[in-house]
């Protein structure tokens, strides 16, 4: 099992020269002690208000910038990014983030407010003009608003322009229909716009069962969302009769573009049908994911749709650039235009490639997929997949998530999609190496062979042991206010 | 592509191992759909791209702002950048697997507290995208604690059209209503507010300090009216204010959304950090991510994201909110930037927002053609000022001078709108001589 010359944990887990273990030295009780717990003052706050307006103390730490340095240091040492090692969730496409782009995004003209005139932030209408047009020919779309702030949001946004366009026609619509296998944000946001959920099941190829869309669908039949690939990294096949089945009851089709990295020169939403779109900018086009944000989630329409976009959008006018409120406009979704720099790190990725360089990162991210997928131990039930697959434990998908930890890697995402027993969803990206590939091979195979004892074990290698989370819910401490006197 | 990390041996090896020859033969897409055209982008080397990109934001003239509404710019100290760009921070992904994420985990745990003690409220959640979304967050969080229907939100006149819309989107679905209650002289009108609340109303909303940049001086009176009718009061604020300002939970909120990116955050087109807090007993009900204390498998204390049964990957079109990507890196800066200034630093900025639009206003209204502030009460960072002359030609020829400002519709005129913090607190000078210039003109 040994690979690139180091070894391995051998099956009871033990390891013998762990390839990656995390700083942890501190030998007290906790791993670094909170900021409160180094010094905190609780100050009178003196202030020139009154004092009916004004609070009479102020209790936070009061650390000098050393200290402080050396705090949130400590803490970066204690967590695991890209630049550490491989991240291989499933559909959350964690991928190298340039680091160039960051300084794109430090530069003074990102320094804008928004509520200058028009003719004074011209700099920053001209690139979002670009990205808008941009994105809209990635997609196969004619318009495209990129005030979403997430992928989320962007169904969000989207649900509601398919609402706003439907009631402009007349047409009274109740469902939204999803998938089982979709991301729980597609159920959320459809519920959240106030549609009722209907969910369809897979056929046994994992794919959309035809059939069922068929008598799934009806005048009630706001929208069809859908991920393609799906969640077990298969193309939709039959996308077009789907797409027929559901616009002849006067329904829209809309992308999840969670998947969007499997298809960059290959395939367009719009091409295939698709009424509405969102883009995870923080995925397909590197924007680093911050643990868990900001992301941003421009979504793009067909022409019958662009009326309802949120507002402002940008076109290009006789004296540059100008916003203006689309006529049907669904209003706004966030205060401005969401998160600025991440739309100008995403513009610098997309420069940066050019077509080719962009049809290489789908190549490559489905390449190393079905790489990745050939050297594991386990069963991978379901192809031919794109860039991402789902294997079946064994055993417990969390306890084989926690015993890859002690390996140096990130595990998948583990016990999702339901359809497959103990999922691991694997998503390895093109910017893996082929020796990160074998890396992550071995890890999936070493910790096949052991047995669920000594995988229950796991981690032993990582900063923190396993973490009761059971526990910590029955029980929740959620500020250092709460923790007083341990 | 430029980030390739495959030799072409390795491309070939892998190849074989896959059992095709070239990777386009894995794409399993119908030709149909197969795309065949261009999209027409020229690929860049970075230098190449660094200019183009660069060349276009190069397009948006320096200008000195006083803009403020919403979007409020604060000197941020250089460790913040350094710290928080560490890319172990940077380039890490949500706490799916808490054993190697520790770190961040703390942070968010330790940015909570520090909402914690701003508020005084019991819980506060790891951030929102912004203060419309938490507001409107906070719109449905109330509904479900009601759950009844017919519900409405009753929000200030003054609350600004951009926030309004975004609340008007996330109230859409369950089919809460909305409405306005008056303001007088700048405030909250509280008389006319018990006049309008009844027991449908699921949510009263006040921001202090509000949309004129005046601290709401009366929310006692707003929480007693909203406890008289079992509404939730939300107060909407940010986290450099709420240093100096009394806790909202001490008059009576059960709520409060706000702004957290007036730490942490540059000016930068409006990014935002919603906050969110929240009594304890909706726990249950709160949106987006939550970091808990608990112990791990060595008996020492651990952090991981928890109540997880409340969020869409588990609990789908049950969840509190759709809300998955949050805005946490921000949340990290946000403290970085608290435990920075510490209690005395943060209480000091405080300070600099009330006295730099207090100094700045006497200096205005002491100039012929400006009444500054136009409400009375105290501010903070922002006030409005009535000009004698038409307000956007004031900005005018303010620009002419560098100098950005903006009009805001408000009681049926167009006034000014004047922002200053500790970042342009010494342009006063160049704002007051560009004012004066125009008092000068439209004397003659």
């Amino acid at each position: 099992m040994s690979q690139g010359g180091r070894e391995r944990p051998d099956e009871t887990g033990e390891a013998t020269d762990p390839p990656h273990q995390q700083a942890r030295w501190y030998a007290g009780e906790q791993y670094e002690p909170l900021l409160s717990e180094k010094g905190s003052e609780s100050v009178a706050v003196d202030s020139s208000l009154p004092d009916d307006l004004t609070r009479d103390e102020l209790d936070l730490p009061t650390l000098a910038e050393p200290e402080v340095a050396r705090h949130y240091t400590r803490l970066s040492q204690m967590n695991y990014g890209i630049d550490s090692g491989p991240i291989p969730l499933g559909s959350c496409t964690m991928k190298y983030n340039p680091s160039f782009t960051e300084d794109v995004a430090a530069h003074p003209g990102t320094r804008v407010h928004p509520l200058r005139a028009d003719e004074d932030k011209q700099g920053v209408l001209h690139l979002l003009y670009e990205l808008q047009e941009t994105l809209a020919t990635i997609g196969g779309m004619d318009a495209v608003t990129l005030q979403p702030p997430a992928g989320a949001a962007g169904e969000f946004t989207g649900i509601q322009v398919a609402k706003a366009y439907h009631e402009e026609n007349g047409d009274d619509r109740s469902e939204v229909i999803v998938p089982e296998s979709a991301h729980g944000t597609n159920f959320a946001s459809a519920a959240m716009a106030g549609y009722d959920v209907v969910e369809l099941p897979s056929n046994e190829d994992g794919r959309v069962e035809v059939d069922a869309l068929e008598a799934a669908v009806s005048d009630d039949t706001a929208l069809l969302m859908l991920t393609n690939p799906n969640t077990l990294g298969l193309f939709e096949r039959s996308i077009e009769d789907i797409a027929d089945i559901v616009h002849d009851v006067g329904g829209l089709l809309y992308y999840d573009g969670a998947n969007l990295n499997s298809l960059l020169g290959k395939a367009r939403p719009g091409d295939m049908g698709f009424d509405i779109m969102h883009f995870n900018l923080h995925k397909t086009f590197a924007t680093p994911h911050g643990g868990g944000g900001p992301g941003q989630g421009p979504i793009g329409v067909g022409a019958d749709l662009a009326a309802f976009l949120p507002t402002p959008q940008v076109r290009e006018g006789d004296e540059g650039y100008e916003t203006y409120d689309p006529t049907h406009s669904i209003g706004r979704v966030h205060e401005f235009v969401g998160n600025w720099l991440v739309l100008v790190k995403a513009y610098a990725y997309i420069l940066r490639h050019g077509d080719e360089g962009l049809e290489n990162v789908s190549e490559t991210a489905v390449l190393n997929a079905n790489y990745l997928a050939s050297q594991i131990a386990y069963e991978v039930p379901y192809g031919p997949f794109h860039h991402e697959f789902v294997a079946s434990a064994d055993a417990d998908a969390a306890d084989v998530a926690k015993a890859m930890l002690d390996h140096g890697v990130h595990p998948p995402t583990t016990k999702w999609p339901e359809i497959v027993d103990e999922a691991l969803m694997t998503e390895p990206t093109e910017t893996e190496s082929k020796r990160r590939l074998d890396d992550l091979a071995a890890a999936f195979n070493a910790v096949a062979e052991m047995d669920p004892e000594a995988l229950a074990e796991t981690p032993t290698e990582t900063t923190a042991r396993r973490i009761d989370q059971a526990a910590a819910a029955r029980n929740p401490r959620l500020s250092w206010h709460a923790l007083d006197g341990e | 592509m430029p980030y390739a990390t495959h030799s072409d041996a390795e491309r070939s090896a892998m190849l074989d191992a896959v059992g095709v020859s070239n990777p386009d033969t894995l794409f399993d897409i119908p030709e149909s759909v197969r795309f065949d055209g261009d999209y027409g982008i020229d690929a860049h080397s970075e230098r190449a791209t660094r200019a183009a990109v660069e060349g276009i934001l190069d397009g948006s003239p320096e200008l000195t702002e006083f803009l403020g509404g919403g979007h409020y710019d604060h000197y941020i100290p250089s460790v913040v950048d350094h710290l928080s760009l560490r890319s172990e921070f940077l380039t890490s992904y949500t706490q799916y697997q808490p054993e190697i994420t520790q770190g961040f985990l703390q942070a968010l745990f330790e940015f909570q507290s520090l909402v914690v003690e701003l508020t005084g409220l019991g819980v506060a959640n790891c951030s929102m995208y912004d203060r419309a979304t938490a507001l409107g967050e906070a719109a449905l969080l109330a509904d479900r604690v009601r759950a009844s229907s017919g519900e409405t939100v009753l929000v200030p006149e003054s609350l600004p059209d951009r926030v309004r819309s975004v609340l008007d989107n996330y109230t859409d679905g369950p089919g809460i209503g909305v409405d306005t209650y008056p303001t007088s002289e700048g405030t909250v009108d509280v008389d006319a507010l018990a006049d309008r609340v009844d027991d449908e109303v699921s949510l009263i909303y006040a921001a202090t300090p509000n949309a004129r940049g005046v601290l709401e001086p009366d929310l006692d009176a707003v929480g007693d009216l909203a406890d008289d009718h079992d509404a939730l009061f939300c107060v909407g604020s940010d986290a450099v204010a709420l240093s100096v300002l009394e806790p909202p939970e001490s008059y009576g909120a059960d709520i409060v959304v706000g702004d957290a990116g007036v730490l942490g955050l540059p000016t930068t087109y409006g990014m935002g950090l919603g906050l969110f807090a929240c009594r304890e007993d909706f726990l249950r009900q709160v949106p987006g991510r939550l970091v808990g204390a608990g112990e791990d498998g060595a008996g020492n204390r651990a952090y991981t994201l928890t109540l997880q049964t409340r969020e869409q990957h588990i609990r789908r079109e049950r969840a509190t909110s759709n809300i998955c990507t949050n805005q946490a890196w921000l949340a990290l800066r946000a403290a970085i930037h608290a435990a920075w200034l510490g209690p005395n630093g943060l209480t000091d900025l405080a300070e600099e927002c009330v006295t730099g639009i207090r100094d700045a206003c006497e200096r205005i209204d002491a100039l012929d053609g400006f009444t500054a502030p136009v409400y009375d009460g105290h501010h903070f960072r922002e006030a409005l000022i009535d000009p004698d002359e038409p307000a956007n030609e004031v900005v005018d020829r303010c620009r002419e001078a560098g100098i950005a400002l903006r009009t805001v519709e408000d009681g049926g005129e167009e006034r000014l709108a004047v922002c200053v913090t500790d970042t342009n607190r010494e342009d006063v000078d160049a704002l007051i001589d560009a004012l004066a210039a125009e008092a000068e003109v439209s004397a003659v």
